[in-house]
């Protein structure tokens, strides 16, 4: 048995293989936790709404006749419920989390304390705009930002997430062809491009035409030419792109798009490693969203809400949507319809009701003021720094297919160190939950076999960074050396091992049900 | 700088280890001509908690917020008590700072809220499935109008004259990308709409707002029957779900597709965003549903556990055939919806929502017995509409000076129709107390004399 520096054993034993189970089914902090459908009973409630004074009812005869189904809680058990429940998660707060393409950095408190004062969050999107210039000021100053940091004109802020945004702009791309009564039906998109591209490009109304990756991670400009043409609406293209690369060759891919006519769409989900020190619009870029919860640190919980600005260049900038946000002698106004439209201003339609996740605006320009522009380029630098630390650290051992130059703020790894081993990228990135780790991205980009993209952001301390590395060399030579025990059917050690997926697709249970229990129950 | 944990010497020896002479080298893939230096910027230096705390408070404090008067907008989102485990709950860091459960092992948390989150959704509907939520309810409506037109086969979409015209413009956006042709009815606030004669075999669905956009109720079903006579489908849009605790849930009148803004349960106003759309459907157009959906299996120890699936429908597996391109949807605002609709339960959901309807049917009773005041909708929920005898806008901002934030003009939402010019759209919900509604009723009494 190992002892730790207090002279107390360390050895888990936690797997109950020579322990007997416990009897309650629980392990110390490790708590299983029913569906709060399975808890609780009749009448019980955890708020105190005081019964409706007597009144006529106006409900015009369609008043709900059976119940809901909702059990009864009070506060201390719904509270322990879901506290029980967030244990069972990683984080951000509590572990690096190297997700390629989705940037878990730090996710600032004050952020979160802002967006809570009651002079943002205690606002009606219709309520009169005399009683919100407080908050259109705000809106306007994040404008600013996005703008100045992008070299670009314009800036649409209804999207509500990165891939909204990438709608919004190919909307606007469609209105501007369509304003020249051009045909452009077709869309480039890299084989290397995240799903959303071709995704958005085949929602927005156009046929996906996929472009092909060099031996070397970049785009095929060869390739990308042989398939221009004027019925080219646009290219998508990620930059820095999905292999963790600066497209070096940038320029000439934004020329030879406008040289036929056709927009240049940039994904800007990797904005976070260039911010504050390139310009997307120096760069040739016609429209580009932008990922409020990547590069400007608003949190990810758990799978949103987002928020998915899109700057627009001079030529998209008369297509953005409505709402507006124009400045007067009244002050700052929001154009919300056709009719109080000036200039040569021509929106292809709304994205969504009202004006946009202010929320997340407020906590961005939390972030982005305390950065300031100085900042926002040592963050950006700190995260490419970070991830080429990881990337010299672990070729040796691991498999970089691009490993010759330096890459932005990713460190992309394919599976062929993993050869012969009976190892796969799954096994590896499994096994790095055991030790403590939440696993990169992996299978993506699909230019690489078994890829595992790592974004080790700027959040992390080199001490922090030296660990990881430690781990993921220690596994990649557990496997090359043939001990496959941690490998095999791992993680061991989190709340749950592996999960029978093709299960839950082949006979899919969605929702919790009484008669679930029932029949559990036989 | 606080958030930047790498010191000088840190970067220096990590820039030996990778064998670059500086931080630039690292950029040389970066044409030269594209590189920007330090102080480019017009943007200001970074600054000290302490110091953007006091900007941003400066900005927060030029808006009148809800609180501050009394409040009674609603037309798409709604001002309710959330109670403060909520928030809380929601800012446990395991919740707030995860990203989408893509390693279930390690993510049951949130798949498990997700799951109880789909179910709460389901039985509120009263349908037998509902994802994992999408960004608000005009994108779900939208959403959900594209579904349909898969599912049919067809082209038409006939949306009611009470649809929140952000909903409908959110609707044609999307809708006519892929060849839709809307047929709106015109609007006649109010009043009862006959649907009935514009769905025809070319008909992909019908959209339905109940409690609708002037707050007047509709019974879905003889909509409903109306549509499944000609193979088309019947949408049931909601700006106010909290409505569900009185009032017949949209699937046992027949609604195929529910597209619902769930901001009214456990989200605040926050000027507009985010908020949780609710997207809620029938078993058998399962694999056409857009957005993420969790569900239940087995782990290897046999364990009871959850995991995102049917995933061939989205994005990242199907690409350019996926149902819908939505990545991020509102994970952080579904679970305040679940959370603070677990915290009230079946009997609390119900006299929360009779007390919604109680303030209502008082405040419209107090302002429609005000001179010149006329109450249009004689059926409603929590919101209602007057007519004024003055332009309602005019009306309002009178109103603001008395610091009552008196509802929405119509005219707000349709700028293009005189006859909306008097109309007004009031609301009512928990948060109003007795003296608010004094306060409205003398102010309102006070502008239009």
């Amino acid at each position: 048995m190992t002892m730790n520096n207090q002279g107390r054993p360390t050895t888990a034993g936690i797997s109950g293989a020579t322990l007997p189970p416990t009897l309650s089914g629980d392990h110390g902090l490790d708590h299983e936790e029913k569906l709060i459908f399975e808890l609780g009973r009749d009448g019980m409630c955890g708020v105190d709404v005081p019964e409706a004074p007597a009144h006529t009812a106006r409900l015009g005869g369609i008043e709900r006749r059976r119940k809901i189904g909702l059990p009864g809680l009070s506060e201390p058990e719904v509270v322990r419920h879901y506290v029980r429940l967030s244990r069972n998660n990683y984080a951000i707060d509590t572990g690096l989390y190297p997700l390629g393409s989705c940037t878990m950095k730090h996710n600032p408190r004050l952020n979160e304390k802002m967006a809570r004062l009651p002079g943002f969050s205690d606002l009606h999107p219709l309520q009169p705009q005399q009683t919100v210039q407080g908050a259109l000021q705000l809106i306007q100053e994040l404008m600013h930002w996005l703008m100045e940091l992008t070299g670009m004109p314009a800036v649409a802020m209804s999207p509500k997430a990165g891939a909204h945004g990438e709608l919004c702009g190919m909307l606007a791309i469609k209105a501007a062809i369509a304003a020249r009564a051009e045909h452009r039906p077709r869309v480039l998109v890299p084989e290397s491009a995240h799903g959303t591209n071709p995704a958005t490009a085949a929602f927005a109304g156009f046929r996906v035409d996929q472009i092909p990756a060099t031996g070397d991670g970049h785009v095929n400009i060869e390739a990308l030419r042989a398939k221009l043409d004027t019925d080219v609406a646009a290219i998508m293209l990620t930059n820095p792109n999905t292999c963790g690369l600066f497209e070096r060759r940038i320029l000439e891919v934004a020329e030879a798009v406008h040289q036929v006519g056709a927009f240049f769409y940039c994904d800007g989900a990797n904005f976070n490693a260039i911010a504050g020190r390139v310009r997307p619009g120096d760069l040739g870029v016609d429209a580009m969203h932008i990922n409020l919860h990547k590069t400007f640190s608003t949190p990810h919980g758990g799978g949103g809400p987002g928020a998915g600005p899109v700057v627009l260049s001079k030529a998209l900038a008369p297509f953005a949507p409505l709402p507006l946000l124009v400045s007067d002698a009244h002050g700052l106004r929001l154009i919300e319809d056709r009719s109080a439209l000036s200039g040569d201003s021509d929106p292809f339609g709304r994205m969504c009701a009202f004006h946009g996740q202010m929320g997340m605006f407020v906590r961005a320009l939390s972030y982005m003021l305390s950065h300031g522009a100085d900042g926002i380029r040592q963050a950006s630098e700190d995260a490419v720094l970070s991830a080429n630390y990881v990337l010299s650290s672990l070729k040796d051992v691991m498999t970089a297919p691009f490993g010759e130059g330096p890459c932005m703020h990713e460190a992309l790894f394919d599976d062929s160190f993993l050869n012969d081993t009976g190892v796969t990228t799954l096994d590896f990135a499994k096994a790095m939950i055991d030790e403590g780790y939440h696993p990169m991205t992996m299978y993506f980009p699909l230019v690489v076999h078994g890829a595992m993209l790592i974004e080790p952001t700027e959040s992390e301390s080199k001490e922090s960074l030296d660990r990881f590395v430690a781990v993921l060399r220690g596994l990649a030579e557990e496997a090359k050396a043939g001990r496959l025990e941690r490998f095999a059917g791992a993680p061991h050690y989190a709340p749950r091992q592996r999960l029978d997926e093709t299960a839950a697709a082949r006979k899919p249970v969605l929702r919790w049900t009484e008669t679930k229990i029932a029949e559990a129950a036989e | 700088m606080r958030y930047l944990p790498l010191t000088h010497d840190d970067r220096t020896a990590m820039l030996a280890r990778i064998g670059a002479k500086s931080i630039n080298d690292l950029f040389v893939d970066v044409p030269s001509a594209a590189v920007i230096d330090r102080g480019r910027f017009a943007l200001p230096d970074g600054q000290g908690e302490l110091e953007v705390e006091r900007h941003l408070s400066r900005l927060a404090a030029k808006n009148l917020s809800a609180g501050s008067a009394a409040f009674f907008c609603g037309s798409g989102a709604y001002r309710h008590h959330v109670p403060a485990s909520v928030d809380h709950l929601i800012q446990r860091s395991e919740f707030l700072t995860s990203y989408t459960p893509y390693q279930p092992e390690i993510s049951q948390g949130t798949l498990q809220y997700l799951f109880e989150f789909q179910t709460q959704v389901a039985m509120l509907t009263g349908m037998e499935v509902a994802n994992a939520s999408l960004y608000d309810g005009s994108t779900a409506t939208a959403e959900a109008v594209e579904m349909a037109r898969r599912i049919t086969r067809r082209a038409k979409v006939v949306l009611c004259g009470g649809l929140h015209p952000h909903y409908s413009a959110t609707i044609s956006t999307l809708a006519k990308l892929s060849g839709g042709e809307i047929i709106a009815v015109p609007r006649r606030p109010g009043e009862r709409e006959e649907l009935a004669h514009l769905i025809d075999g070319e008909t992909a669905c019908v959209v339905v707002q109940s409690p609708d956009v002037f707050g007047l109720l509709h019974d879905l079903r003889p909509l409903a029957e109306a549509a499944h006579a000609k193979g088309a489908l019947l949408i049931a849009v909601m700006n106010e779900v909290v409505s569900l605790g009185l009032i017949e849930a949209p699937g046992a009148m027949g609604a195929d597709i529910v597209a619902a803004e769930g901001q009214s349960i456990g989200n605040g106003l926050n000027f507009g965003g985010p908020y949780v759309g609710l997207f809620a459907t029938r078993e058998k157009f399962l694999r056409q549903i857009p957005g993420r959906l969790a569900g239940e299996t087995v782990d290897a120890a046999g364990r009871r556990g959850y995991v995102l699936t049917l995933s061939t429908r989205e994005q990242h597996i199907r690409r350019e055939k996926a149902t819908s391109n939505i990545c991020t949807n509102s994970g952080l605002c579904a679970l305040a919806f679940t959370i603070h609709l677990s915290l009230l339960g079946e009997e609390g959901f119900a006299r929360l929502a009779r007390l919604n309807h109680a303030r209502a049917v008082l405040l419209a009773e107090r302002l429609s017995a005000i001179r010149g005041v006329e109450l249009v909708t004689q059926t409603f929920f929590n919101e209602f509409t007057l007519r004024l005898p003055r332009p309602a806008k005019v009306v309002i901002d009178a109103l603001v000076e008395q610091n009552v934030l008196g509802g929405v003009p119509a005219s707000r939402l349709f700028p293009d129709d005189s006859a909306a010019q008097s109309l007004l759209i009031v609301a009512a919900t928990e948060t109003n107390s007795t003296d608010d509604i004094d306060s409205y009723a003398r102010a309102l009494a006070k502008v239009l004399s």
